[in-house]
């Protein structure tokens, strides 16, 4: 009875039937079928089902491969008319101009390796103190919560970053902030008057905070896979807590931090909405930090449904294929060099 | 020359200031790191609760200049949204996974898949929406919901497809032993056996990959687009909350900044839920229980 019910739930009726295939050398000797040999002919082999099986998930697999490919010829082909037209002096020209269908690059890249530097500079120093605070000196209590928080950080929306900076950081930044850093570093040029609160300080700023968790968590699991040999070593020969963390673990780990920071500047690069909330969104080249600027993303998110005329969203299009080609590349950089540190255990999504 | 091992005075004391100025660094870091998340939360729940209420969620946003007003379009919409992308990024990624974990174990083409998931992590959401738009939006001649789930559809893949792997493998190796023993395909072990075992995780790990892509609103600014009109049809432009922030973000309007701080709060929460949640069942093993 028991096998019967359980034939039923498992006969699949796509199975190919093909007796005697599944299980070959026990052939009955006098003819008679056991009940299990019985069963095994009812139910068919599986191995059509299990091969189609593994072809599909292997295919699955593939589409990733899939997609990638497919996102970079739709973007080649959508920008085919500004890469024949201007070429690589697209990318060296500072012109934006629609209505003269002259467009160039420059200022939007500009915007975003320097907000994207500005972050990393707030952000790594922090993000390297925060892992060797976790690692090597927090009380156990304390560890698993502020993972726990840097973690969420890395969770909030970007949309909700850029609603925070807009009415909570900017004030600050304008009130606090700026007026001391044009009075003490006003000489050097990069601190100046007109100073509206939004600009590439207050991008950097954002992404620096948005880019730490990410920094900070990949630069703790860097640091974890240190085999403890190397501390209780640098220890027994006398060395402080600091000394012990700076020749037994950041020495070690250095590759792997330089990937989390890597890893971090892909993200910045390719920020969106935050940074089009505070950089102010125009097209200059200007030393002034406290100056609006505009970044990759920003343009496209700011003029691609407003972009009418094809050639404006061609140009538009290879920024975004600029964008991503950049990415791919910091991404499998970064990627590459977590793994030479962290190889065997499966690196944890970021 | 064996003056230079000697330790001095001055070189204890510099040793152990070093020691101490590193530690208070190290705090110091971690205060500045914790400080701005305490005040994101407190802000938005300070903001966000003091103007969420009933109307927020029963009502479509009012015209310019009138009171109240609330967001149950784009909540719809997000909602809508949300379910296009994971017909098409759950399957996928769960399948994909599956391969990662199941088939291709330390094979060389499960090391390039997993790198070409966790790059394609770190793809940027408005290239996405570039993709979405022209593979989609360019051939309907329209914006819709449609061209935004596909966006969202991608986004979801790499994390469903790194979370689903990271599931199974923490699955016994007996259990799929004893499947095998029993005379069960191996198509059927692996659906009924480990990927049911590793459920609660896999789910979890789906909700992850929701709240990531909820939150999204570079790839649906021009294939969503938005829309103030109460809509769940999948080939007109539509709503979404984080669309809808946005928007009312960067208005000039007290009203509209009050919205978008009671819709911030609701998709906070959301998102806070389902880490949590992901973080209970990957520490706690809920996965053991499960088997």
């Amino acid at each position: 009875m028991t096998l019967k019910t359980q034939e039923v739930r498992v006969t699949e009726p796509t199975a190919a039937s093909v007796p005697g295939t599944d299980t070959p050398g026990t052939a009955p000797s006098n003819g008679e079928h056991s009940a299990i040999r019985k069963y095994l002919l009812s139910r068919g082999s599986s191995v059509f089902v299990d091969k189609s099986f593994r072809w599909l998930m292997i295919l699955c697999a593939l589409s990733i491969f899939a997609i990638v490919a497919l996102i970079l010829y739709e973007l080649i082909v959508r920008s085919e008319l500004t890469i024949n037209k201007f070429g690589l002096s697209f990318f060296a020209k500072t012109a934006w101009n629609p209505i003269e269908n002259n467009y160039g690059a420059l200022p939007f890249i500009y915007g975003t390796l320097v907000s994207s530097i500005i972050g990393l500079i707030i952000a790594v120093p922090l993000a390297i103190g925060l892992a060797v605070f976790l690692t090597e000196m927090c009380p156990k209590i304390l560890r698993g919560p502020l993972a726990f928080l840097t973690e969420l950080l890395a969770a909030i929306p970007s949309v909700v970053y850029g609603l925070w900076a807009i009415f909570v950081l900017v004030p600050i930044l304008r009130s606090h902030v700026n007026p001391l850093l044009i009075s003490v570093f006003g000489w050097s040029g990069l601190f100046a008057r007109p100073d509206y609160g939004i600009g590439m300080l207050a991008a950097g700023v954002i992404l620096a905070i948005m880019i730490l968790p990410i920094i900070s968590s990949l630069t703790r699991e860097v640091m974890t896979a240190v085999p403890h040999t190397q501390r209780e070593a640098v220890l027994a020969l006398g060395a402080t807590r600091w000394e012990m963390i700076r020749m037994g673990v950041l020495r070690n780990a250095r590759i792997g931090i330089v990937g989390s920071m890597i890893l971090g500047l892909g993200r910045a690069l390719g920020e969106t909405m935050a940074v089009t909330m505070v950089i102010g969104n125009r097209p200059d080249i200007l030393r002034n930090l406290l100056a609006p600027a505009y970044s990759m993303a920003s343009v496209i998110a700011n003029e691609f449904t407003e972009a009418a005329d094809p050639m404006y969203l061609s140009a538009l299009v290879e920024i975004g294929l600029a964008l991503f080609i950049v990415t791919i590349i910091v991404n499998a950089l970064a990627r590459l060099l977590v793994w030479a540190v962290t190889r065997g255990a499966p690196a944890r999504v970021a | 020359m064996a003056s230079q091992y000697q330790t001095t005075a001055f070189t204890r004391f510099r040793r152990t200031t070093a020691n101490h100025m590193a530690s208070v660094l190290a705090v110091l870091s971690t205060i500045i790191v914790v400080a701005p998340l305490v005040a994101i939360f407190a802000y938005l729940l300070y903001k966000g609760a003091s103007s969420l209420n009933l109307n927020f969620f029963t009502q479509v946003p009012a015209p310019i200049g009138e009171k109240g007003g609330g967001m149950a379009n784009a909540i719809v919409g997000s909602g809508v949204l949300l379910a296009i992308s994971s017909v098409l990024g759950v399957p996928i990624g769960i399948a994909a996974g599956i391969f990662l974990s199941e088939y291709g174990r330390g094979s060389k083409l499960a090391n390039m898949v997993r790198f070409t998931a966790d790059v394609l992590n770190g793809v940027p959401s408005i290239v996405m929406g570039i993709a979405a738009y022209s593979l989609v939006v360019l051939p309907q001649k329209h914006f819709s919901a449609l061209a935004g789930g596909v966006a969202l559809g991608i986004m979801m893949i790499p994390t469903i497809t790194r979370t689903t792997e990271e599931m199974l493998l923490m699955v016994p190796h007996a259990i799929r032993e004893a499947a095998l023993g029993l005379g069960v395909p191996n198509w059927r072990s692996v659906l009924s056996i480990t990927l049911k075992t590793a459920s609660p995780g896999v789910i979890t790990g789906c909700m992850l990959a929701f709240a990531r892509v909820a939150g999204e609103t570079a790839p649906l600014l021009f294939t969503a687009f938005g829309s103030s009109f109460f809509s769940t049809s999948i080939n007109q432009p539509i709503a979404a909350l984080p669309l809808q922030i946005y928007v009312y973000a960067i208005s000039p309007y007290d009203e509209w900044h009050r919205l978008a701080w009671a819709g911030a709060l609701v998709l906070i929460v959301l998102i806070v839920v389902s880490v949590s949640l992901v973080r209970y069942v990957t520490s706690r093993g809920v996965l053991k229980g499960a088997s």
